[in-house]
């Protein structure tokens, strides 16, 4: 079992693993040509943290049912690439598999998915704005369990235009679902170009609190900051409200010329642009 | 192919198929611990007030927002609860279809989608509410068991049975009272059609609402020196094969009768079963691709040619198209 409490990894060592994990997200999709950097970048901080230094789990018993574990769920499945590289060096599955991303026969879907049985996955994501009420799911299921374990969503900003999404907003405060923490990539854009042209989210920490959420901010490419502040999150579980941080991240954080555009969302690397892009980010861990 | 074959078919007296949904779910929860619900702002019409008073910490009730409550259903499912979702038929499918698709049937959760107000016979509230594409919905998906119940005994027996099954489960039922008639003892098996009446000359096979119509076409017929083998599909999806073959190896011809479009329907089902297998002539009775509207439920299934007389006069016309 991964325990957060017992297993500390410092920050240096998160931040050389999100470096690592960088590169695992750049080679998987361009090995297939296919694939979505630009948030899987932005987030790979937050996801590395919570699977390094947060969460409770255990990879080498992976069940469905989660019982006695926290469990995380990536409702913007198309950072499939990200949450693949850190279940693999999370130990879920063999890092040797990445290779097979995207391509036929494999369980590394395209977007996650639960028929291939890829350890790690608990729901299929993919078709926006489903895995808050999923969490949310889980969340209630763990409370008729007594498991005081907990559940993390990670969502996207442009997600937040789903009506689903608010369904699940106004429930988990109506009903005090507490022991949920949902995470927005802040990134301020999405497909067709900035959140704010396409439809704008308006002051997004106002109309979650207005929905009796507990509201927490971070930077979500500073690792001190997403450490501290996730375990604050934690710190605010159990109190009768469901807690969100909003999390501001660049898409395509690590790689210069990825960033401040939203041009990187679903788009690979040609050979000469992953070498750019591999030459910023040192291969830390070892490549897979 | 189970057997419940009678000389004669016996209302119980009028009951709606609802009200064996909300009894059996309330034994459920009796039952079993992990069996939890969950219902959109339409406790009552569901008939689940009775396990939401008995385990109010089991029940979920998530307003009017029917897409949210299919993912917390996937969520409560991925813990290991068996989550019974609750609505109208029109609200379980064709609203939260991508929902249902990607949370539930892809995701394979053990979510039990149960559906009241199926079809025309929902009646004054009119065409809005009246679902006749949700069978059609239901069968497209991958790992999607359907079933659709034809009196109160049955949805009872059904939805105690769905209970025990692994996967997701459509259970679509309605809202009339109507007659209730098979037996209260049933043992109800998913996938396996239950033959009502034999017969030689023509095979009917109906389910949901339009089952006692075609026992009462039968009696019609009988009279006009036709005998039907009538089977009560209840579950459309798996398709109880045998039971089709088995009947039309000695009728050479069918009827199929249900209360949704053909387009998408059981009958479509059996068609494309018998065409690939065994081509055969097939009237259906159903929906003929169109929007029903206000109306009495019988006057509704009258109008738009799903009634006794209609099931009646599909045989006719298959007979005079039977080659051998």
């Amino acid at each position: 079992m991964k325990e957060s409490t017992n297993h500390t990894m410092t920050i240096k060592e998160l931040t050389d693993l999100a470096t690592q994990v960088r590169r695992d997200i750049l080679r998987m999709i361009h090995a297939v040509q296919s694939g979505h950097p630009g948030g899987s970048l932005g987030c790979a901080d937050v996801v590395v943290a919570l699977y390094n230094a947060v969460m409770t789990h255990d990879p080498e018993n992976f069940t469905m049912e989660g019982n006695g574990q926290d469990v995380f769920i990536l409702s913007n499945g198309h950072l499939s690439a990200l949450l693949y590289s850190v279940l693999a060096r999370s130990g879920y599955f063999p890092l040797e598999e990445l290779k097979t991303f995207r391509r036929l026969n494999s369980r590394l879907q395209g977007h996650p998915a639960t028929q291939e049985g890829l350890p790690g996955i608990r729901i299929a994501t993919g078709s926006l704005g489903q895995g808050l009420s999923a969490g949310i799911g889980m969340a209630l299921s763990k409370k008729l369990s007594g498991d005081d374990k907990l559940v993390y969503v990670l969502t996207g900003d442009g997600e937040l235009e789903e009506g689903q999404m608010w369904e699940a907003i106004m429930y988990a405060s109506a009903k005090k679902v507490d022991n949920l923490i949902a995470i927005v990539d802040y990134n301020g854009k999405q497909i067709d170009g900035p959140v704010d042209e396409v439809l704008s989210l308006g002051n997004l920490k106002a109309r979650w609190e207005a929905f009796g959420w507990l509201v927490l901010e971070m930077n979500g490419n500073d690792m001190n900051d997403v450490v501290t502040v996730l375990n604050t999150a934690k710190h605010h579980t159990k109190k009768h409200q469901p807690v969100v941080v909003i999390m501001k991240t660049e898409m395509g954080a690590g790689v210069d010329f990825m960033t401040g555009t939203h041009k990187w969302h679903g788009v690979a690397p040609n050979d000469e642009q992953l070498k750019r892009a591999l030459d910023q980010l040192p291969e830390t861990l070892g490549d897979f | 192919m189970a057997e419940q074959t009678q000389k004669e078919y016996t209302n119980q007296g009028n009951k709606d198929t609802r009200s064996g949904f909300g009894e059996a779910l309330f034994e459920l929860g009796k039952m079993n611990p992990d069996v939890v619900a969950l219902c959109a702002d339409l406790t009552g019409s569901l008939k689940m007030n009775a396990f939401a008073e008995a385990f109010p910490e089991r029940f979920f009730q998530t307003g009017i927002a029917e897409a949210n409550m299919m993912g917390i259903a996937a969520g409560l499912a991925t813990g290991g609860k068996i989550p019974f979702t609750g609505t109208f038929a029109n609200f379980s499918t064709g609203r939260v279809f991508d929902q249902i698709r990607q949370s539930v049937a892809y995701s394979n959760k053990n979510v039990k989608i149960c559906a009241s107000h199926a079809g025309l016979t929902l009646g004054e509230d009119g065409a809005s509410h009246q679902i006749m594409e949700d069978i059609g919905l239901m069968k497209m998906l991958p790992n999607m068991v359907v079933i659709n119940t034809c009196d109160f005994n049955q949805t009872k027996a059904a939805t105690k049975a769905v209970a025990g099954h692994v996967g997701p489960v459509y259970l679509r039922f309605g809202r009339p009272k109507v007659p209730n008639f098979t037996p209260v003892d049933q043992e109800f098996v998913i996938g396996e059609a239950v033959k009502l009446t034999d017969g030689n000359d023509v095979s009917i096979f109906c389910t949901g609402h339009l089952v006692w119509k075609a026992l009462e076409a039968g009696k019609l017929l009988k009279q006009k020196g036709i005998s039907a083998d009538i089977i009560n599909i209840h579950t459309i999806k798996p398709l109880d094969r045998d039971a089709v073959m088995q009947s039309i190896m000695k009728t050479r011809c069918a009827v199929t009768a249900e209360e949704h479009q053909i387009f998408g329907g059981m009958g479509e089902t059996i068609a494309g079963f018998l065409a690939r297998n065994f081509p055969t002539p097939i009237e259906m009775v159903g929906m003929n691709d169109m929007f029903g509207e206000s109306g009495k439920p019988e006057e509704l299934l009258e109008k738009y040619g799903m009634s006794t007389q209609h099931i009646v006069n599909a045989a006719e016309l298959v007979l005079a198209r039977k080659q051998f």
